[in-house]
Formats: structure tokens, C-alpha cells, sequence
């Protein structure tokens, strides 16, 4: 016991020492994804199929999976969602070829069946979110975005959106470096907390705006909530047991607990014998 | 009917050692009566090597072995194969939990001095599972053929690039049997870890189990049972370990499950240090991961390694961390085994090391930083300390003694820092000298000029 | 060690542990057996298929592929139907009354519209696909009704799919589950349960 609150102590003291080995990257927002809302996940996987299938596949996924899970019937599926397939059996996946997309975009469109996985849900959220108008001539499509700093993609989803700004406060003289510390959204758009490391001073925060410039079909919480939408519904292309796998795991725990119990009871009983 | 099963006995025992089995390794193996919660992780490593055996037998039924069809096999397994999710996950949570078991095995073994006469043969087998067991989870870890599959390989195996003489990049030519780590890599890594790598794991289990029940165990007083015998010849501390400890080890089986299905259902991935993220983007020679980072059970070797600035001494180092743990039972010849009875000092020592291993770990999981590594370094000093210690420990020792081995590590340690001086680094290179220099004046003056150090009278008896 | 064991309280308690142990035992091995159900991926492709008859002139034969294995389409003459109860005498099962077809297709002609012969082409005996013979054709020349030979061991079909007796197949040739979408769409594989 003695041994362990040694242990406990200096691991407490050494733990401030962690910050040695702290990283960087912008914090995203959170996408509040909820599985079990399947209306979410049709909206997400309309969205999916209408502005994302032209360039990125699901192949992974089938769409007689997706009508079973998201409780849609197979001809509605067939009917809305399937474009380059006539059987429902058949995955997702796209016509583009590979060699042809690599020509127009650079490298090509990456399949997104794990991207929720390989990404979380946070980032993909707020990477769709926050493009902005960029007219730096070395962007390809005239935009750029606050999570992946000079993405190859353009921004799909500006007819929902529409086009945003980014508003900058002016900045004081001698700043070395800026860091963006929080996205926060807002009525018109987002807010971004940046800090700015002064040379030889205190660091600075400023809040500059991502602002709709030009407005889309959407007003900005509507365009959050189907981008919600559309993460929760790649959340769940991303792992489609997830839902199955909470459920058996609350059953499996609760069978084991009951074993543990009866377990440690004759253990206990037999153990009376010694000493 | 029970007259028919005891004719069926007679039978077998006349033709296999059936019952001599039972009785010399089960109902009369006499094992000491005050095992307590640190001697659970033995067999609940065995059952880690029975659910990774089953659950990997099952996954080479869907898994394909080629650089083209692995990863789309895996998710074929994840979403196609009916229960495949659950299977898969049963696999990668028992590799992290394998690992976690052994460590806190071998950390009991510390505590209490297994490894001391006349253990030394049976910790020598353990360790060597150790390192199959890092093998393994070397191989496996490739087969998804995801990001971080392909070049925390690539990293690991251009490692055995630093041998000299020439040796280098022909050996890691063919080690991957091609120019980069590719399909030939993956096939052959596959049959290892399927087949031969198991096998060995499944001898050295069973010379590791026969090596105990030769010479009894050990006990958390670390004293011999067998030195106090009844008049019948069994130990008076002793009791059979059936049915005592399989009662208590069927409980223990129960507790370890109801964590392993919490993770398994609830967290497979474990925040990204059971699955890494990376993995779930299909391996590309072309790009680099931002950040390369081994599974969590190897990050404190990592660590030291990425810590040294020379490539090859990095390599030869982080060899060294593991395989000086085989010559523990040489290092540290103290006659009292077990940390109950030794100083205080001892037991700081002891709990210094899982601190120093813990924090390495951590470190090895991170992106290099300049402080990161200044600390890496440090700890590695600390890490080779621990056993010197160990061996400095082994009995009393002179003053003049002590001051010799102090004036040595100085000297030795001075010149790490001469060789290894950057301007730049100069003020974190003081600052982190304290804990080295922290170190020995606890552990080697406080032996001196303090009563930390003395031992306890070790009982007769257990308690 | 002492010796005043509630004998009763262990084996209840050494009962308990075996039932929920083998509860939790069987909860673990159900998934390990379910693995081998056939997977989604081989579900998909064994999923039932359209064919289209349209263009399928009167004695002539299509053959689909359903679950890896191939389905004859033959579209029968009036005269071959005509002639299907005289060969009655010289086959083994001549009233299908072994397993080999759907509810549906237990009858004289063995298919739904008697014109449309639908059949998995797979020799009953040990597994060949048989050729597909005409009336007096080689190689069973004059007398041949026509129906189906198989080269492998000489088992002979009529244009039923019934086995001939004394050939080395057992049974008819199977009828699989099939039903009409339309008057020239067949899908195979799927009946709607009315089998």
C-alpha cells in the first residue's frame, strides 16, 4: 500500500513535466454527432450522395446496408441515392478513375469510409465549416479553410453555405507568429481566437470573424445542423456496428459482473479452509 | 456411470500421464498460502495468449495477406463478416492487454525477487517471452497496412540500417526482401505472426510453467516454502493450487473480462492508443505521416532511442534497455527477495523506475519536442541507473566503494553531455541534470549517510 | 486448514459458477460460429438476378450464373411438351416426388409457365454441367427426345430435367427459386416465400 501512494506522489509531481511533450494543431469544435438519430443520418446521407459522391466513394459501404440501417425503404434508396449502380447489393462507389482525378485535383479524391475514424468527428465538422474566399492565385478553387491550411478540395458546399470572408482585426507591429486557439460559431459565421506571439512581448489575443459574405440557401445554424448531419451519417460510415457494439457491450458487462459476483462467492467459501 | 469414468482413468493413466499431471502440476503443486493481488497476472497473461490465439485463428479466416487486398479485408471483417467487429476488437484490446499484464507481472517479479536463485532460469524464459511477445506485436501491427502500420515498419526495420561494417542495408534489404517495405514484407511478416512466432510462444509458456513447478513459487515475503516441511513433506505454507487458486483465479479471469469487454464494447481504439488513428488511412508509400508513433507497449524504448542523438548508438541503446533486464538475477544478488524486507530506499528506487517508465512511455507516444527529448534522455540515464542501483544494492558497500561507482557515472555521464553540447540547449541541459544528479544522491548518498537503506528481519514464516 | 465445509453452500455455489460461466462461455463462442454464416459481400453477390426472356426463341436455351453456379432458361416447343408424358416410363422420378423443386414447380412440365423450363444445370450424380441435346441430335443421335446429357458419366435429362433410370444420377435436375417479374423478366433466386 505504501509502495503505491510513492508511486501515486511522484507521478503526480512529474505530471506538469508533460507540457514538454505538448504538440500543435487548431482545437476543432464539436460536432455533437448522435447515432441514434436516424433522420440525422438520411439527412447526412442525401447531403453525402448529392455533393460529395461526385468525386469521393464510400466503397466499403453498400447500399443495401445503408436502406437496412437507416430504415429506408430499397427502391427509395435506388430511386434517390444510386447513381452509378442498378443493384442494391453493390458498394458505394463513384465513376471517377483514379488517373483522371489525380490530372484534375492532384491527388485523388481519398475514399471516405474511415475518414470519421481517421479524423474524428470534431475535425471533419469544423473542416467543413470553415472555408473561406482566398484569391491567392496559388489556390486552385479560391478558397482555403481554417482546419487544413491549402486543401486541394474546393468548397462543395457553398450553395448551403454561401461564401465566407476572412475578417481580420488589424494586427499590432512586430507579431513573429499567430496561432488560432478557438473556432466559436456565431449569428454570422464563426468567431476566431488567435493569438499573436509579439516579438520580445506578451502574446496578444484578437478574435477575427469567418463572415457569409455571399449568402447561400442556408442561414449559418441551419448549414451547421446539415453538417452535423452529414458527419454523424460518416460517423456511422465509419463503423456501422458502433450502435450494435454499445448495446452488447452494456449485456456483456452486466453478464460478466453477474459471474465476478457468484465467482469471488466460491472463492471466498473455499478459501474459509486456509490460514 | 462413475464406475465407467474411473475404468476410463485406469485406462488412460496406464498409457498417458494423465493423472500424474493432475497432481504434480494442479492438486498438489503446493503453492505459498499468501498470494495476493500482484500474483493474479500470471494466469491472466495465459488467458491473453489463449483469446489472442483464438481470435487471430478466426481473423486469418477473412484476413487477406497482400499489400493490394489487406486493407479493404479488414473492414470486409469489420462490416461483412457476421460478429467481424467483434472479433477483430477482441484481437487488437487482448494485444494492449497482453502487454499490460506482462508488465505488471514482471513488475511483481521485481517487487518481490523472482528472479534471484533459483529463479534466475525461469525470469531468463519470461524475458525471452517478453521479446517474442514485442516480436509479434511488431509483425501484427503491420498486417492492417494502414499509415501507421506501414511506416512505423518502415522506421523500425531502417533501424537495423545503422549496423556497420556493411552489414546495415543488406539486412534490411532483406529483412522487407524488397527496396521498400511492400507486399513480400507483409506476406512474410503474416506467416511469422500467424505461425512461427505463436509456436515459440507456445513452448516458452510451457518451459516457463515447467521451470516454476520445478522449483515452487515465490511469495510476496519471499521466502522458500520449501524450507518449512510437514511431517508428510509438504510445505506448511503451502496449499494445493487446486482447487485454491483456480477458485481464485476463475474470480480473477472474471474481474480482468469485465475490464476487457469495457474496452472491447466502449473503447476499442482507446482514445488512439490501441487502434491509431493514422491506421485508418490505407498505407501510401509516397506520403509520411505527420507524426510516427509506435503502439503504446514500446514507446519507452522509443523514447530512449529517439533521446540520443547518434543513430547507432541510438539503436544499440534502445537493444540495451530491453535485454538488460535478462541480467537482472546477476545484478541484484541480495539475499532478501522481496521489497517488504529490504529499505525503504529500495522501495523508492523501485517505484522511481515504473515513474521513469511511465513518463518515457508517455514521451514516446508525443511529437519530438526540445524538452521532450532533453527529458527522454535524462530518464534514460535514469533507466541504465535503476540498475546499477540493483547492483549496488547487492550488499553493503564501502564508503570508498560507493564514491568510486559515483565518480565513474560522473565522469561517464559528463561526457554524454560534453559529446552531445548544443549552445541552444545549454540552460535545459543544466535543468534536467538536476533529476540525474537528484537521482544518485538519493539513492547513493541516502544509502550512505542515512538508515533508508536497512533491511528488515525476514520472517521464518509467511505472513 | 480447517475442515467444517458447508458442503451443500459449494456445490451450489460450484453449480452457479458452471451455469453462468458456460452462459458467458456460449455468449463468447456464438460470434466465433456466426463468422461462418456467409458474409454480407457473399450475400451481395448471391443475390437473386433479373434475366430477360424476351429474345429467347422457341427451342433455344440461355444460361444465367446464379450463386456461381449455372441456371438453363429453355424456352419448350408445343411438340416437346406434347411429348413429355410418353417418356414417363423410361425415368426414375417421373412425378417429382423427391425434393428437387419449389412447390410451384411440382408438376407434369416442372415450371411455372409450361413454355419456360428453368433449371440449376448441374448434374445430380456428381456435379458436371450436361449439354443441352436436342431431339435426335449427336451425340445421342436417332430416338433422342432431346433433354440433357451429361459427358462426364452419362447421365441422361429429359426436357423436364427429369433423370432417365438406369443412368448414374440419383434425381431430377433442380428447379431453383425463381418467379416472373414480367412476361419476359424471370429473377432467380427469389420466390416471395411461396415456395
Amino acid at each position: 500500500m505504501k509502495m503505491k501512494r510513492i508511486i501515486a506522489a511522484i507521478v503526480f509531481c512529474l505530471v506538469p513535466l508533460v507540457t514538454l511533450g505538448a504538440g500543435g494543431g487548431v482545437a476543432p469544435m464539436s460536432a455533437n454527432t448522435d447515432l441514434t438519430n436516424t433522420k440525422s443520418l438520411q439527412n447526412g446521407a442525401r447531403v453525402f450522395v448529392n455533393y460529395c459522391m461526385g468525386c469521393h466513394s464510400i466503397e466499403f459501404m453498400r447500399y443495401s446496408r445503408l436502406a437496412d440501417d437507416l430504415g429506408l425503404d430499397q427502391d427509395l434508396v435506388a430511386e434517390h441515392l444510386m447513381f452509378t449502380t442498378d443493384t442494391i447489393g453493390d458498394p458505394m462507389t463513384i465513376a471517377m478513375e483514379a488517373d483522371d482525378a489525380s490530372g484534375w485535383f492532384g491527388v485523388p479524391p481519398p475514399d471516405l469510409s474511415v475518414i470519421a475514424r481517421a479524423r474524428g468527428v470534431d475535425w471533419l465538422y469544423t473542416y467543413l465549416t470553415t472555408f473561406y474566399a482566398d484569391a491567392d492565385p496559388a489556390r486552385p478553387f479560391g478558397v482555403n479553410n481554417l482546419m487544413f491550411p491549402d486543401v486541394g478540395m474546393p468548397h462543395v458546399l457553398w450553395p448551403l453555405q454561401g461564401v465566407q470572408r476572412y475578417v481580420k482585426v488589424d494586427r499590432p507591429a512586430d507579431v513573429e507568429s499567430e496561432r488560432i486557439q478557438k473556432i466559436e460559431p456565431d449569428d454570422k459565421g464563426f468567431k476566431v481566437t488567435t493569438a499573436l506571439h509579439v516579438k520580445d512581448g506578451p502574446t496578444v489575443h484578437v478574435t477575427d470573424m469567418l463572415e457569409v459574405s455571399m449568402p447561400g440557401s442556408m442561414q449559418p445554424a441551419e448549414f451547421r445542423k446539415t453538417v452535423r448531419d452529414l458527419v454523424n451519417f460518416l460517423d456511422y460510415v465509419g463503423e456501422p456496428a458502433k450502435v450494435t457494439r454499445f448495446k452488447a457491450g452494456y449485456w456483456a458487462i452486466i453478464l460478466l459482473a453477474v459471474f465476478a459476483l457468484i465467482a469471488r462467492a466460491l472463492y471466498k467459501d473455499y478459501w474459509r479452509d486456509v490460514h | 456411470m462413475k464406475g465407467m469414468l474411473t475404468g476410463l482413468l485406469t485406462w488412460t493413466d496406464a498409457r498417458f500421464p494423465l493423472s500424474k499431471l493432475w497432481n504434480e502440476h494442479l492438486a498438489k503443486y503446493y503453492a505459498p498460502k499468501n498470494f495476493n493481488f500482484w500474483y493474479f497476472f500470471g494466469s491472466l497473461a495465459l488467458l491473453m495468449l489463449v483469446i489472442q490465439i483464438v481470435s487471430g485463428i478466426w481473423l486469418t479466416m477473412f484476413y487477406k495477406p497482400s499489400a493490394a487486398e489487406a486493407f479493404a479485408s479488414v473492414e470486409y471483417i469489420m462490416r461483412e463478416v457476421p460478429m467481424g467487429w467483434f472479433i477483430r476488437y477482441m484481437h487488437s484490446t487482448g494485444a494492449s492487454f497482453f502487454f499490460l499484464v506482462v508488465y505488471l507481472h514482471m513488475f511483481r517479479g521485481l517487487m518481490y525477487g523472482s528472479y534471484k536463485n533459483p529463479r534466475e532460469l525461469l525470469w531468463v524464459i519470461g524475458m525471452l517471452i517478453y521479446l517474442c511477445m514485442m516480436v509479434e506485436g511488431f509483425f501484427g501491427y503491420l498486417l492492417p497496412w494502414g499509415q501507421m502500420s506501414y511506416w512505423g515498419a518502415q522506421v523500425i526495420i531502417s533501424l537495423f540500417g545503422a549496423l556497420p561494417f556493411g552489414i546495415g542495408e543488406p539486412l534490411t534489404l532483406w529483412i522487407r526482401g524488397d527496396y521498400v517495405v511492400a507486399d513480400a514484407t507483409l506476406n512474410r511478416f503474416f506467416a511469422l505472426h500467424v505461425a512461427a512466432v505463436p509456436l515459440a510462444l507456445l513452448a516458452l509458456v510451457g518451459a516457463h510453467v515447467m521451470a516454476l513447478h520445478e522449483v515452487g513459487s515465490n511469495n510476496p515475503d519471499g521466502i522458500e516454502i520449501k524450507k518449512n516441511k510437514d511431517a508428510n513433506g509438504i510445505p506448511m505454507d503451502g496449499i494445493p493450487f487446486h482447487p485454491y487458486y483456480t477458485v481464485k483465479d476463475i474470480w480473477g479471469v472474471a474481474v480482468c473480462l469485465i475490464l476487457f469487454a469495457a474496452v472491447l464494447f466502449f473503447a476499442p481504439t482507446f482514445f488512439g492508443y490501441f487502434i491509431e488513428q493514422p491506421n485508418f488511412v490505407p498505407a501510401n508509400p509516397l506520403k509520411t505521416p505527420e507524426h510516427i508513433a509506435p503502439v503504446w507497449y514500446f514507446t519507452p524504448y522509443y523514447a530512449i532511442l529517439r533521446a540520443i542523438p547518434d543513430k547507432l548508438t541510438g539503436v544499440i541503446l534502445m537493444f540495451a534497455s530491453v535485454l538488460v533486464f535478462f541480467i537482472l538475477p546477476w545484478l541484484d544478488r541480495n539475499p532478501i527477495k522481496s521489497i517488504r524486507y529490504r529499505g525503504t530506499l529500495f522501495r523508492l528506487l523501485l517505484g522511481s523506475f515504473v515513474v521513469v517508465f511511465i513518463v518515457l512511455g508517455y514521451l514516446g507516444t508525443q511529437a519530438p519536442t526540445a524538452g521532450g527529448s532533453e527529458l527522454g534522455f535524462r530518464l534514460g540515464e535514469i533507466y541504465f541507473s535503476f540498475f546499477l542501483i540493483m547492483w549496488l544494492y547487492t550488499k553493503e558497500r564501502t564508503a570508498s566503494f560507493n564514491y568510486t561507482v559515483l565518480g565513474i557515472v560522473a565522469v561517464l555521464f559528463l561526457f554524454f553531455d560534453v559529446i552531445r553540447f548544443d549552445s541552444e540547449k545549454a540552460t535545459l541541459m543544466l535543468t534536467s541534470s538536476v533529476l540525474v544528479i537528484g537521482y544518485y544522491v538519493v539513492f547513493v548518498l541516502g544509502s550512505m549517510y542515512t538508515k533508508l537503506n536497512e533491511p528488515k528481519p525476514v520472517p521464518e514464516r509467511v505472513t | 486448514m480447517s475442515t467444517d465445509v458447508d458442503a451443500g453452500r459449494r456445490r451450489f455455489l460450484t453449480a452457479s459458477v458452471t451455469v453462468v460461466g458456460g452462459a458467458a462461455a456460449v455468449g463468447t463462442v456464438v460470434p466465433f460460429v456466426a463468422a461462418w454464416q456467409p458474409s454480407e459481400r457473399a450475400r451481395a453477390i448471391g443475390a437473386p438476378i433479373e434475366v430477360d426472356i424476351s429474345k429467347l426463341e422457341p427451342g433455344g436455351m440461355v444460361t444465367a450464373k446464379w450463386r456461381g453456379q449455372p441456371v438453363w432458361i429453355v424456352n419448350r416447343t408445343p411438340e416437346i411438351l406434347e411429348a413429355l408424358p410418353g417418356i414417363d416410363d423410361r425415368l426414375r422420378d417421373p412425378e417429382s416426388t423427391q425434393d428437387q423443386q419449389p412447390d410451384y414447380a411440382r408438376n407434369e412440365v416442372r415450371s411455372i409457365k409450361p413454355e419456360i423450363l428453368v433449371l440449376i444445370g448441374i448434374c445430380t450424380h456428381l456435379g458436371c454441367s450436361p449439354s443441352y441435346i436436342k431431339q435426335d441430335e449427336a451425340p445421342l443421335g436417332t430416338g433422342w427426345p432431346g433433354g440433357f446429357f451429361c459427358p462426364c458419366h452419362g447421365s441422361k435429362f429429359d426436357y423436364a430435367g427429369r433423370v432417365y433410370a438406369g443412368v448414374p444420377a440419383p434425381t431430377n435436375l433442380v428447379v431453383p427459386p425463381h418467379q416472373y417479374v414480367s412476361d419476359t423478366r424471370i429473377l432467380i433466386g427469389a420466390d416471395g416465400g411461396s415456395a
